[in-house]
């Protein structure tokens, strides 16, 4: 550095204090330095000469200073308190066996528990949920995909906007369909809690939906709750709908595939699709119907008709491949009232049980998330390279119609699902276009502009390679069956409006 | 609803301030959306070894 003679930045030990004496940096300062002071030392032939030096290392400390708290790895959870002693969540995603150990320990912090872990055995989290109630903590997990406390994303979610919806969730990919949709009508969230998809289990009796009921009934930036989760069994779902009666807000039941209206601040949807459209009937103050698409009639069955064109007479089966559980769920809720029964790793009932998940039969709706396929890799919302060879393989059988996806963003998911795909769908329908067959690829995409993947942009590059995009899920199943049976079903959906 | 649940402050209420055990990408993603997070070298106890362990938990350890 111009007109700097020479400079040490040093503890002020007594050896250094001597290096220094020597190097000619002597005076006050240096002897009253102890051994805890750092002492920087410049000899610069002017004042403005020292400028430049004492600001590049006040830089550098600041700068230190910060990359400090994040290279601290503590070596355990009781060391992790002691550094962030303030500290009030537990995000824990270490292998199941182990989990309990530490959520317990969390919990005897004091802490708040989002547990990720997977096969955690039931007995144990009843134990933990029961621990965590006796000290008013809340135990999200295990299996738990999904929470946004106050904004904040856990997990995998999405950015979504902060209003007045507050979510229950037993299920990741439901928080993350109803909170994107209801975001696309510029509505937002208060909180979304995930309970773990085995809380409404009759074992563990939704301790922790009960317990996040009673938080969005005491949180002021609720004004509606969502439940979201499969059917339960009798005695907790009659727990479940006891509590949304009688509760002081508005509360839509989901309980994927259970309709019928119920008491008067409790609707129950069907798909989350439904959910999403009657938390926002409440915050709007307007109930709005149920319409099968978006779009209107007339533009869906052209958009259809234009995609079965060109298909052979052999192409008549609907391929779901899945990376959210319960999308793959809400699908054949979907689709089973329009084209009949749905094979599936994940079915509706014990008999429409898939007898080889890795090879499709008839209509097949296949959750790619499930056990099966994830032992020692990452999750397909991450991963896509097992979907992808499936899609593949879908495109080289004749009787594939439609090939239908969910694409969700969000943190945690790939990075640019768009571009991880888009090739392999381009080629899955030269291989189809190759046996003289078109393959339609419908897909839906769980995500936001905000997403750090941008909706927008993986929206264009997808359909850049031809795949049609629904606004839901839902509808992305609607729409299959419309292509697959070449508009038939076109009197299933749209019959009441006409 | 009402009754004997205990005392808490409750979580929706606060600023996050997270111990993150296990996937890493978690951690990354908290602090990319501003949250304070300190991540553990969490190491299986007992070096994974399930006797050893059930017999630590055994002894309370």
């Amino acid at each position: 550095m111009k007109g700097v003679s020479q400079a040490a930045v040093l503890m002020a030990t007594p050896l250094n204090k001597r290096v220094l004496t020597d190097a000619g940096f002597k005076g006050s300062e240096v002897e009253k330095a102890g051994p805890d002071d750092l002492i920087i030392a410049i000899e610069a032939a002017n004042e403005e000469a020292l400028e430049s030096p004492v600001a590049r290392v006040e830089e550098m400390l600041s700068s230190r200073e910060s990359m400090k708290a994040e290279e601290i790895r503590p070596r355990s959870l009781a060391s992790a308190v002691k550094v962030m002693s303030d500290a009030n969540l537990a995000l824990i995603s270490i292998p199941g066996r182990f989990a309990k150990r530490e959520a317990m320990n969390a919990l005897e912090s004091g802490l708040d528990v989002f547990l990720f872990s997977s096969n955690v055995p039931r007995e144990d989290e009843v134990e933990l949920k029961e621990a965590a109630k006796a000290r008013g903590l809340l135990v999200m997990g295990p299996d738990c995909g999904t929470s946004i406390i106050n904004g904040v994303v856990l997990g995998f979610g999405n950015v979504v906007r902060r209003g007045s919806v507050g979510i229950v969730s037993a299920s990741g990919t439901g928080i993350q369909q109803v909170s994107t949709l209801l975001d696309g009508e510029g509505l937002g969230l208060s909180h979304a809690i995930g309970t773990g998809g085995n809380d409404l289990s009759e074992k563990v009796g939704g301790t922790t939906t009960m317990e996040g009921i009673r938080l969005l009934e005491e949180d002021e930036d609720t004004r509606v709750i969502v439940l979201i989760s499969k059917p339960p069994g009798p005695k907790t779902s009659a727990k479940i709908l006891n509590a949304a009666s009688g509760s002081n807000k508005p509360v839509v039941v989901n309980f994927l595939g259970e309709g019928d209206a119920g008491a008067s601040k409790q609707v129950r949807a069907v798909t989350l699709e439904d959910a999403a459209r009657m938390a926002s009937g409440f915050v709007n103050g307007k109930r709005t119907g149920a319409h099968p698409f978006s779009v209107s009639e007339s533009r869906v069955r052209s958009l259809a008709q234009s995609e079965s064109s060109e298909m052979s007479k052999t192409q008549r089966y609907i391929r779901g491949l899945y990376s959210g559980g319960t999308l793959c769920y809400e699908s054949q809720v979907v689709l089973t009232p329009l084209i009949g029964e749905v094979f599936s790793n994940a079915p509706l009932k014990p008999e429409s049980r898939i007898d080889d998940a890795t090879v499709s039969r008839k209509n097949a709706c296949i959750d790619m998330g499930s056990e099966e396929f994830v032992v020692g890799r990452p999750h397909p919302m991450i991963d896509y390279s097992l979907r992808k060879n499936r899609l593949l393989q879908e495109a080289r059988d004749p009787e594939t119609a439609v090939v239908l996806l969910d694409v969700v963003l969000g943190y945690g998911s790939n990075e640019d699902p768009a571009r991880e795909i888009r090739h392999t769908i381009a080629s899955a329908k030269k291989l189809a276009g190759a046996g003289r067959r078109y393959l339609s690829v419908v897909a839906s995409i769980i995500g936001t502009r905000e997403d750090p993947q941008d909706l927008q942009k993986q929206a264009k590059e997808l359909a850049s390679v031809g795949v049609v995009l629904m606004p839901s899920n839902a509808q992305a199943a609607r729409f299959a069956a419309l292509v697959a049976s070449r508009g038939a079903v076109g009197r299933k959906l749209f019959g009441n409006e006409r | 609803m009402k009754g004997k649940e205990p005392e808490k402050r409750s979580i929706l209420k606060q600023k996050l301030k997270v111990i993150n055990l296990g996937v890493e990408i978690f951690a990354d993603d908290l602090k990319r959306q501003g949250v304070e997070v300190i991540s553990v070298d969490w190491q299986p106890p007992a070096g994974g070894d399930e006797e050893l362990l059930r017999l630590l938990e055994k002894l309370g350890a």
